[in-house]
This record gives structure tokens, sequence and C-alpha cells, in this order.
């Protein structure tokens, strides 16, 4: 055997043995974490090891996709949590849901007809669900899902408050908390009370008119995939065929429900980016100034949650939990719980600079993602935040810009 | 004219007992200049492999292996070490008389579904392929049972030994099912010329059903299909699946496959009743190969292109047309005696991927579907026999989902590095 294939093969050898050695000790050649900077993934600080797993499980739940096998439909509008809240960020107009069927607080008229949410996607071989004549509609872009544990522990008092000191407001911004019957099977968040008339004060979704993440969850399970749950038994297809009986058993487990729950309560916020920037400070301070901050709270606490890593936390997520008229250009006729037509809770601004990375470099905003710019979003408020909205155009471009950039370090 | 009919390759095999000749070295390393026996299409690989013979029975078994360990991260989360043992693979030949043949290949799979959710279930026996062949003329033979549709040539010749990379090509395997095979019958010929070889292959098989755009992948997914072992005894649509492939050969430019498969794929009609229109499937694939002579670089390389009829009212995450393949640039840098082997080979190797399962616009936003991805992976691979491979590759991947992110826990990058073995056996 010659010398050179000796040295070949030693180096061989060598070369796996070294790459192998590398792998496994500093792992050099594999890609970072995300930054938790770019993307929102992880979940809060300070979970225990179970809390971790459950997460895990969550996330895997997440994110998987259901067929018709597993409970897919019959009518639907995307086959997974993550297929409209890809990167638990702001998600994609591809995944536009439309709601139909209510326009005061009398409560849908439509539920017997497949209200309150149209099965856009249907599996081979069923008949297109069409929204009923007469019915008013709107389409709804997924929210952001990350931080949402804290939202959830926002106590009632403060959301009450947070109204109570618009009374005043010369600009003219009031909002009031959506007040909505809960079904009774909800469990009741911590230090939450019904008013005299049976209604809790709600806080998610675009209307503000869900009461808690196991009610979201229950109804995005439903309503957006067509599966059901414990909370849920009835699929909502049934209502074509009233007779037929709820599922014998729910098409997502117990088990698998509250890993979901879990994972979306456990959701980290996102991080500013940027904060000590100047550009970034003064355009916070021009936030503040011409009026924006009234609704878009900067600052918010939380109040116990029974999972630490929640409770009693200073949130920045730039909501006030409340509804506002935002007037007649964003008024789609259509409403949920107390809220009128052109009433909309103000959407948490966290997050909005890393919108665009997940929505395909471009971004949609507002309900149904009409404004394409956080410019187009601003020029479309009005109502109560007609005011605000003025002052922004008044300002400088080098303002505006900076408030533009304060926004995008969100 | 000149000309020179193929005899059942398998014919040949049997009178010979020396197992490494047989091997298509084209493939192995870069011996193939001198190897004057490279007379082969990729129609050919199913009977082109090493083949024991136990004493004068007119019987010949042969079968391959392959295992790896894998170290691979996506966006900073690892599984950790892998150790895998993804096929063994079991065939056995008969010579039932002077022109029929019979070959039949029991494989175990890690990965039967090509999905890598499913491989979580374990992997599974599967009777891959079992047909017999019945020469008529060279140019017409019968071949009938469990048949691979000859649809590009990765899924012709995709045995672990032949190739110096421990993954097989993700268009191969994600976007078109790999070891596709089914239930089916057709007729095949060749014809050699000079330089030239000219083959055809038409089969009616059994096919797809409506998981491929109903499954838990979220997208349209061919490889769904392999789930269901149903569709050994029942076609979901009751029609056809029809696959076609010509190759043209040239000993010296190399060798051009191109590959049609298409049928219904549907379930339109229960009890005779109509419940849904019928919804094609169609498949076409280039593949082309060839040995540079001077350098004896290994080129390989396929593409293929999906359309499948969607549903109305359908999410657009189930892609109506979807693109991909791969190229391998394989170059032997030492070869002849090694380590007191005779016939061994150090190559350097590089593989290209690129993989769209959603080709086209949303139509929500008239802005472009990602669901892609590309991959590069060099490797270096040492072959002490040409029927045995030891390879380390390293994988370099970028994926990106429907809307173009990156981020999120199963998109983004990917890096990998595995070491495997593979052999004839
Ligand atoms: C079809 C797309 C779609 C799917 C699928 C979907 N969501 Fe949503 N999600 C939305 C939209 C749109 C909203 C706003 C709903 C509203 O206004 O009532 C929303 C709201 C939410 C919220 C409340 C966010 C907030 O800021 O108030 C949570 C939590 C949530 N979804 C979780 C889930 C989970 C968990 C799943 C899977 C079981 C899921 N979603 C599936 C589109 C979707
Ligand atoms: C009266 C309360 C109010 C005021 C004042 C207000 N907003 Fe809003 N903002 C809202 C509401 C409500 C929405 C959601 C509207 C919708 O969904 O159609 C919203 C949405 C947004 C969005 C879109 C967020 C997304 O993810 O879709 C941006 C950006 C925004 N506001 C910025 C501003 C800025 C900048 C100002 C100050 C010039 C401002 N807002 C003032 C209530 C307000």
């Amino acid at each position: 055997m010659s010398k050179r294939y000796l040295i070949i093969s030693g180096l061989f050898v060598l070369t796996l043995a070294i790459t192998i050695g590398s792998v496994s000790s500093c792992k050099k050649l594999m890609p970072d974490m995300i930054d938790p900077n770019f993307g929102v993934c992880g979940p809060v600080d300070d979970l225990t090891n179970s809390q971790t797993i459950l997460f895990s499980r969550g996330n895997d739940q997440f994110f998987a996709i259901r067929d018709a096998a597993t409970g897919l439909g019959p009518y639907f509008v995307s086959n997974s949590c993550g297929g409209c809240h890809s990167s638990d960020n702001r998600g994609h107009p591809f995944t536009i849901l439309t709601r139909f069927g209510q326009t005061d607080s009398t409560g849908n008229k439509f539920l017997g007809q497949g209200g309150p949410q149209l099965g856009s996607s249907n599996l081979p071989g069923y008949t297109p669900e069409q929204i009923p004549a007469g019915a008013a509609s709107s389409k709804f872009i997924a929210p952001i899902t990350a931080g949402l544990g804290f939202l959830e522990a926002v106590p009632d008092t403060e959301i009450i408050n947070m109204a109570r000191r618009n009374a005043n407001n010369p600009d003219g911004v009031r909002g009031h908390p959506n007040y909505s019957a809960v079904p009774s099977n909800i469990p009741p968040l911590y230090g939450s009370v019904p008013r005299a008339d049976g209604k809790y004060i709600c806080r998610f979704g675009r209307k503000a008119s869900t009461y808690s993440l196991v009610q979201q969850v229950a109804a995005a399970y439903n309503h957006d995939m067509g599966i059901t749950s414990d909370y849920m038994p009835i699929n909502p297809y049934n209502y074509l065929d009233q007779t037929a009986p709820p599922a014998s058993s729910p098409e997502v487990n117990n088990d698998d429900f509250n890993s979901v729950v879990f994972y979306v309560t456990c959701l980290q916020t996102p991080n500013q980016r940027n904060a000590d920037d100047p550009t970034v400070k003064r355009g916070n301070a021009l936030f503040v100034q011409i009026g924006c901050e009234t609704c878009h709270k900067q600052t918010l606490k939380t109040g116990y949650s029974p999972i630490a890593a929640l409770s009693n936390q200073t949130i920045s997520p730039f909501t006030d939990l409340l509804v506002h008229d935002m007037g007649q250009a964003l008024d789609d006729g259509y409403t949920e719980g107390d809220a009128k037509t052109s009433e909309w809770r103000t959407t948490p601004l966290w997050g909005l600079g890393l919108a665009r990375n997940v929505q395909g470099g471009n971004i949609y905003l507002m309900h149904d993602g009409r404004a394409h710019s956080i410019q187009e979003a601003i020029k479309l408020h009005g109502g109560e935040a007609a005011a605000s909205s003025a002052r922004f155009s008044k300002l400088s471009t080098q303002e505006q810009n900076a408030v533009i950039t304060f926004l995008n370090s969100l | 004219m000149k000309r020179y009919y193929c005899f059942p390759v398998l014919i040949v095999l049997l009178t010979s007992l020396s197992a490494g000749a047989q091997i298509d070295s084209s493939l192995l390393n870069g011996m193939a200049k001198t190897d004057t026996t490279r007379k082969k299409l990729s129609m050919d690989a199913i009977y082109d492999r090493p083949f024991l013979k136990m004493g004068k029975l007119p019987v010949a078994i042969g079968g391959y292996m392959e295992a790896n360990w894998q170290y691979v991260g996506t966006s900073g989360i690892s599984i950790g070490n892998q150790f895998q043992f993804r096929r063994f693979s079991l065939f056995a030949a008969s010579s039932i008389s002077n022109r029929i043949k019979f070959l039949s290949e029991i494989e175990y799979e890690d990965d039967p579904a090509g999905d890598p959710d499913e491989a979580t279930e374990g992997g599974k026996f599967e009777v891959e392929y079992a047909a017999i062949d019945i020469e008529l003329h060279p140019l017409l033979n019968l071949r009938g049972g469990m048949i691979v549709n000859p649809i590009g040539s990765f899924n012709e010749n995709h045995d672990g030994p032949k190739w110096e990379f421990t993954d097989r090509p993700i268009a191969m395997t994600q976007m078109l099912p790999d070891t596709w095979s089914n239930p089916g019958f057709g007729a095949y010929g060749k014809e050699y010329s000079g330089h030239w070889m000219y083959g055809y292959e038409f089969y009616l098989s059994g096919g797809f059903n409506d998981s491929i755009i109903d499954n838990t992948q979220g997208r349209t997914f061919l490889p769904a299909t392999k789930a269901s072992t149903t569709r050994f005894t029942k076609s979901a649509s009751g029609e056809p699946l029809y696959t076609a492939k010509i190759s043209l050969g040239n000993d010296r430019i190399g060798e051009l496959g191109l590959s049609y498969m298409g049928g219904v794929y549907n379930t339109w009609q229960i009890e005779g009743a109509t419940v849904d229109d019928k919804r094609r499937v169609n498949v076409f694939d280039a593949d082309f190969n060839t040995i540079l002579p001077w350098t004896h670089t290994n080129i390989v390389t396929e593409w293929a292109y999906i359309a499948i009829d969607i549903p109305p009212n359908y999410p657009q995450s189930y892609g109506n047309r979807q693109f991909g393949g791969f190229i391998d640039v394989v170059q032997p840098v030492i070869s002849g005696r090694m380590l007191g082997w005779q016939h061994a080979t150090l190559n350097l190797a590089l593989r290209g991927e690129y993989v769209d399962w959603n080709v086209g616009n949303f139509a929500a936003t008239g802005t472009p579907m990602y669901n892609d991805l590309w991959s590069v992976m060099p490797a270096v691979s040492f072959r002490p026999t040409p029927q045995t491979v030891l390879r380390l590759n390293y994988r370099i991947q970028n994926q990106r989902d429907i809307t173009g992110s990156t981020i999120g826990a199963t998109i983004g990058q990917t890096r990998g590095i595995s070491f495997g073995v593979s052999t004839y056996f």
C-alpha cells in the first residue's frame, strides 16, 4: 500500500473526527437561534421544566396541520393555527376570514344560518358556504398572538379605569370595554365579575368580544378549522342539519387543547429594538404628544396570574383593550358584543416593526389588512382618533419619519 | 446499420459470478471510461445491481442497506445526535425461462411516507417491487406486477449505495414521491445503434388519492399517498395512472430522460354516484446524466414540474403548481489501489437543490407565494469498492414559508452534517 493512500485515508478519518467533534461540542457549524429581536417565537422567561414541556406540546399543536381525517372542516378557513398566525405575529391576507350577521348589541341574528363566521373553504364535494342575504359582514386578518397571556392578566379594574380617564378627553377620545355574554362553560378569569346584566368585560379579538384565551382557542378551532372541542362540541357545519347530534368525542382532545391555550398564554412579548436611538426617542415623544398614546397605551400593569412570569408585570403593548369609534371609513356594518359597528379594539402595536418580515416583505395593517403602510394605517384613523391622525399629518416630514421609526422599533 | 439487441440484463447477471463487475460503475466512480459494459439507461437500474448467485439455482439474491449519523439544526434548534437506520432492502431475482425474468424487492424504510412527521411512527417493511418481465422482442417487453413508475431517473435508480449523499434529493422525496411503486402493467423496449441508445417505458398503474391535497403537511404533497396501503388493491379514482418515459443515451454525451405521469387522483364517484368533479394531477420530469470524458466528473440532474387541479374554495396553501429538482456533481479525485483495495475511489461531490411547493401568486394580494427551499451540500465520499460507500455530507439550506417568512422553528436556516454508510450485499 502506498504512502499516499495512507495519508489520504488518514485525512479522511481526521476530517470526519474533527467535524463530528466540532459539531457536538462548539456547534459552530449550526445556525443560531432566532434572535428575539427579529422574531417572536419563544416562551416567557422562567417557566418551570414541566411548563416548558407543556409549552412545547402547545407549540406542536399550534402548528399541527389538520386534514379531513383529523377533523378539519367540512367548512374551515385554514388548516392550522399557525397557518394564519405564522411566526406568532400579524397574519397574511391569504388566510383572511369573514364574519357576518350582527349589527348591534342585541346579538347575531344569523347563528342559525352559519353565523358568525363564513367557512370560506370546504372539503371537496361540499357545497361552498355563502353569506346569507341581508347579513352585514366584515373581514379580519390574524392579529399578533405574542404577549397575549399578559393582556389576559390585565385586571378588569385597570380596563375600566382607562375608560374613565377618557371622560373629558379634548380630542373626543372615549372608548369603552366591550361587555359580552360568556358561555357558562368558559372558566372565569381571576378577579373578573359580571355586570348587572350578566355580561363580562371581554378583551380578545378585533372587536374585543372574546372573554379569555380559552374561549378564543375554542372558537378558533371551531370556526377557523371546523374542529370541535369540549368547550364548543358542535361543528359549525351542523347548522345545516340541526338534527345532527354533536360529535361523540371532541376532535381536539383536552390535553392538546390545554397545551395550545398554555402556548398562546406564555408567548413572550416582542422586544423593542433600538429604544435608545435618538430618533426612536423623539418619535416616541411625538407619539405621546399628538395623542396616539391616549388609546395605544404604552404602559400597562398585569395583576395576579397563576403563571408567575405573567404576574404583576409591567408591559408595553400599546393598547387599552377598549373599543373606540374609528369613524365611517372603518365602519363595516358588522359588530360583536356591545360594540357599535364603527368601534374596534385598539390594536396592540408591539411587534409592528417585525410584521414586514413575516408578511412576505409587505405589511397589511388594520382589522382587514387594508393598510399597506403605517402611514396609510394612520390616515385611516377617523372618529375618536381623527384629531390625533390630523395632528400626525401636520407634523413635518422629519417628525413623521421619527414616529414611523419609533413604530418600527416596536 | 449495425444493431445490438440487448439481452435481458439479468441473464448477463446470472452468468457472471463477479458481482463487482455488474454494478453501474458509471455512477460509482470515475472508471466509466474504461468500462465497456456501460450500455445502460436509468430504466436498467432495477436489474443493474450486484446479485449473489447460489450454486446452480437460477435464483439470485442481493440487497442494500443505509445507515447514518447526523446532526441537524434549524433556526438554532436541534434534536442533537441522531443515529438512523434508514433503509434495508432485499432483492431476489430469478430467470423463469430464457426470456422471462422476475425480480422482487422488499424494503424496510424508516420514513416510508416521505413525510418527516410520520418518521416518528417508525419504519415499515414494504413490497417495493415485484414484477415479471416477458420479452417478446427487445423492443417490446411486457412487465406486470408491483412496478416502479418510471417518473424521472431518481425513482428508477435510487439505491443508496449509488449515491454520494445520505439524504435523497428533497424534490424527489417531498415533492415527487420516491420509491413510488404501484400495481400495474406495461411495456418497455430498448434499442442500441452505434453510440446511441433509445428506450421507452409505458405503464398503467394504480395511483394517487385525495390525500395529496388533504394531508398533515398542509401543502400539495404527492408522497402523502404512500401512507395508504389500500392503494395496492384499490385505485381511489377508479382510473389508471399513466406513466411514460423516453430515454435517449449516447456513450459520449450522456443520457436524457423525459417522463410524464398523470391521471385522475380524487375519489369522484362513490357507489356509482358522482360526488365530485374528476381532478387530475400531471407530472412532467426531465433528467440528464453524463460523465465528462476527461475529468471523469459525473453529473446527475433531474427537474420536475407538477400541475394539479385543486377544488374550488380550497386554501391556497395547497398549491396547484410545484417545481423542483437537484443537480449532483461527483468528482473522483483518486481512484485505483488504496489501502489494499483494488478499485477504491475517493470522491468530492456537491449537490444543489431547489423546491417550490407553491408556484404562483396569492389570489388575495397578487404577491408571490414562496414555500420554497434551496440547499447546497458538499460531500466527501470514499468507496473501498464500487458497491460500498462511506460518505460525509454538510447541508446548507434555507427555507421560507408560504408568505416568505424565514422566522419560525421549522423554517429559516438549516445546517446539517451527516456521516453515513451504504452498501450492497
Ligand atoms: C383563518 C385564520 C385563523 C386561524 C386558523 C386561527 N386564527 Fe386565531 N385569529 C385569527 C383572527 C382573524 C383573529 C382575530 C379574531 C377576532 O377578531 O375575533 C384571531 C385571534 C386570535 C387570538 C386573539 C388575539 C387577540 O389579540 O385578541 C388568539 C389567542 C388566537 N387567534 C389563537 C388561535 C389559535 C390557538 C388557533 C388554532 C386553534 C387559531 N388562532 C387559529 C385568525 C386565525
Ligand atoms: C381613538 C383611539 C386611537 C387613537 C387616538 C389612535 N389609534 Fe391607532 N388604532 C386604534 C384602533 C381602534 C385601531 C384598529 C383599527 C382597525 O383594526 O381597523 C388602530 C390601529 C393602528 C395601527 C395598525 C396596527 C396593526 O397592527 O394593524 C397603527 C399603526 C396605529 N393604530 C397607529 C396609531 C398612531 C400612530 C396614532 C397617532 C397618530 C394612533 N394610532 C392613534 C385606535 C387609536
